[in-house]
């Protein structure tokens, strides 16, 4: 089965007497365990997919699968139910919870998820060792670098289990260290966990670790490319 | 706990803001006990005053006595019957009592006045009033012929202690009722009314002039509590088995005082209710700028797999927080203020003259209960969780994409 399968998603905004495509006609199959790239210019349509891949803004026009949900044809609570459960985001700016500690900030998916606290506690220490952010559980956000903020923004997202984590822009705000950290740790989620990866970029480095790269241009795919040997991909 | 841990966190974030709101509730409590206090002491004092004069709070009448108070509507074997009360409620006071209009009249004048038959004994355990003799002595044998008038009476007859004054009056039974009495005593209730109008002699006598033989008009109960009259009334009417009989409380011997009273309390309602308005405004103000401030936060959240309805928890948890602090506060600052004016009492220049219509004392007396400690910060409480939804719902509104490119 196909982790996210879109059919003809048309998206435009309307911006006082200007009409913006953000998505024109754009089909688009992604396998279960991809590590796909979505590059292209500011304004080609990148976040916008994948905002609506996520189900955050609703297309005008098209079809979405996420596994077996047809995104587009569900309400605001299953769209909440659906991400709480099945989708991890990374964003740019990190969005940790300012007043949360580390490990409060990963808690805290699982809480909504109605997770017993122990297994919170337990789960949440683990995911911290695996992003290798052991001895930060209890810094809040603003005593962390901003590459270790995006580590534990990533441990938030993969915490619930999910099979897709959405990320836009992940490294746009880490110095070329810290985004080579993050890219291996995606890298390893994706190999050891199977996690389906669609990654929202125009850092080069970045696109030089996707297997897949999905160029858009003015809300339209221009090219769908694999990079056999770059990245790293699930068995 | 994660949430509850999050939303103390969120408070603190503006610690300013949050406790110049926290202190407008804390401010409004305890105002509003002390208050709330006073106003039921200042109740209680009017109650008592009024009811220690004369009415008492309990009574046995003729059951068309109290409408329509003639002189043929009697409580037969009146005294036995106080007895007998006396007897079955040893913590009240009870005094057998007649009543019947007609002309007193000394050397120089006459005046239409009410006269009392009252038990010289019995009375001061009922009403006030053997305590206000200002001049000569209260009554003291149950058939002397004696009697102790109201000052402005007195001196509207010309007459003091040692002078002799006649009665004229109507019996029981119709006949010319008519006898001769010394004044023994003057008193001074600070009622203009009643001191004009009033004349006490002792049962006894008052039964042998009027013809009343052994009956009375009002059997008077006072109990050591407001809280006890229902109890006692019950329990009066259960022994009595005379249907002309009834047995009245307070608030039907003087609906005056209640309606009074409620008159008081719907003004000061409205006086509280401005106050908790405006710690709601806060409140409300408090609550928008932090929902505006975090529109980012609370997009992530939304995108994260957040319900609208689990944020819009989210920030009543927060203002209930808040809430509970200026109650916990608040409520302990009135308490202690009243516990203070309940010891040493407030005295309110320029007020003696109104407290004086209800026989009230110089000072008020706050009455702290769980009622005054509790009604109003009960009210500041809801009032700010009732402010807190408008912020809540308007998270119902948002779009986590949109939210998310909010500044």
């Amino acid at each position: 089965m196909a982790a996210v399968r879109c059919r003809a998603l048309s998206k435009c905004f309307v911006q006082g007497e200007q009409v913006i495509t953000g998505l024109d006609d754009v089909s688009l199959d992604i396998a279960e365990g991809e590590f796909v790239g979505l590059c292209g210019p500011s304004g080609s349509g990148k976040t916008t997919l994948l905002n609506a891949l996520g189900g955050l803004d609703t297309p005008d026009s098209g079809e979405i699968e996420i596994g077996d949900l047809r995104v587009d044809l569900l309400g605001k609570g299953a769209l909440a139910e659906m991400r709480l459960h099945r989708i991890g985001f990374v964003f740019q700016a990190y969005n940790l919870i300012p007043v949360l500690s580390a490990r409060e900030n990963i808690e805290f998916v699982m809480q909504v998820q109605g997770v017993p606290a122990q297994e919170r506690k337990a789960r949440s220490l683990a995911i911290l060792e695996e992003v290798g952010l052991a001895d930060h559980e209890d810094r809040l956000p603003a005593q962390l670098s901003g590459g270790q903020q995006q580590r534990v923004a990533v441990a938030r997202a993969i915490v619930s289990q999910p099979t897709l984590v959405l990320a836009d822009e992940p490294t746009a705000n880490l110095d070329s260290h810290s985004a080579d950290q993050l890219m291996d740790l995606f890298g390893v989620l994706n190999r050891e966990r199977g996690i389906t990866f669609v990654i929202a970029t125009h850092d080069a480095r970045v696109m030089a670790y996707c297997r897949r790269l999905v160029r858009l241009l003015d809300g339209k795919i221009v090219s769908d490319e694999r990079q056999p040997g770059q990245g790293q991909t699930a068995a | 706990m994660l949430s509850l841990r999050l939303a103390w966190r969120n408070l603190w974030r503006h610690r300013r803001r949050t406790w110049l709101t926290v202190s407008a509730m804390i401010f409004c409590n305890a105002l509003l006990v002390a208050m709330n206090s006073m106003q039921f002491g200042s109740y209680r004092m009017m109650i008592d005053g009024t009811l220690s004069l004369l009415t008492g709070h309990v009574q046995v009448q003729h059951k068309h006595y109290n409408d329509e108070p003639r002189m043929r509507y009697v409580v037969p074997h009146g005294a036995a019957l106080a007895t007998q009360l006396r007897g079955v409620l040893p913590d009240s006071a009870v005094a057998a009592r007649a009543v019947a209009f007609g002309l007193a009249s000394s050397e120089q004048r006459s005046f239409g006045v009410q006269f009392f038959g009252v038990e010289p004994a019995q009375e001061p355990g009922v009403s006030t009033l053997p305590g206000l003799v200002k001049a000569g002595r209260y009554l003291q044998d149950s058939n002397a012929a004696e009697a102790v008038l109201g000052s402005v009476l007195a001196r509207n007859l010309k007459v003091t202690v040692g002078d002799e004054l006649t009665l004229l009056g109507s019996g029981l039974d119709s006949s010319f009722a008519a006898g001769v009495v010394s004044v023994v005593g003057i008193l001074e209730s600070g009622m203009t009314d009643l001191d004009r109008n009033l004349a006490q002699l002792p049962l006894g006598y008052f039964q042998a002039t009027f013809a009343m033989n052994d009956a009375v008009h009002q059997v008077v109960i006072k109990v050591p509590e407001l809280s006890a009259v229902a109890p006692v009334k019950s329990q009066v009417e259960a022994l009595i088995h005379n249907p002309d009989l009834t047995v009245l409380d307070w608030d039907q011997l003087q609906p005056g005082l209640r309606q009074s009273i409620q008159v008081d309390l719907a003004s000061s309602l409205l006086i509280y209710s401005i106050l908790v308005v405006l710690v709601a405004f806060s409140v409300l103000n408090t609550q928008l700028m932090s929902v505006l401030e975090r529109t980012r936060e609370f997009g992530v959240m939304m995108a994260l797999g957040l319900r609208p309805g689990r944020l819009g928890q989210l920030v009543l948890l927060e203002t209930g927080i808040m809430s509970f602090l200026g109650f916990l506060f608040g409520a302990a600052l009135g308490i202690v203020i009243t516990l203070y004016f309940q010891h040493t009492g407030i005295y309110i220049p320029g007020m003696e003259e109104a407290m004086s219509r209800y026989n009230l004392p110089g000072r008020l007396y706050p009455e702290l209960s769980i009622l005054s400690a509790l009604a109003g910060p009960a009210a500041v409480f809801v009032g700010g969780m009732l402010a807190a939804i408008y912020p809540a719902l308007r998270l119902f509104r948002l779009q986590p994409v949109a939210a998310m490119r909010a500044v």
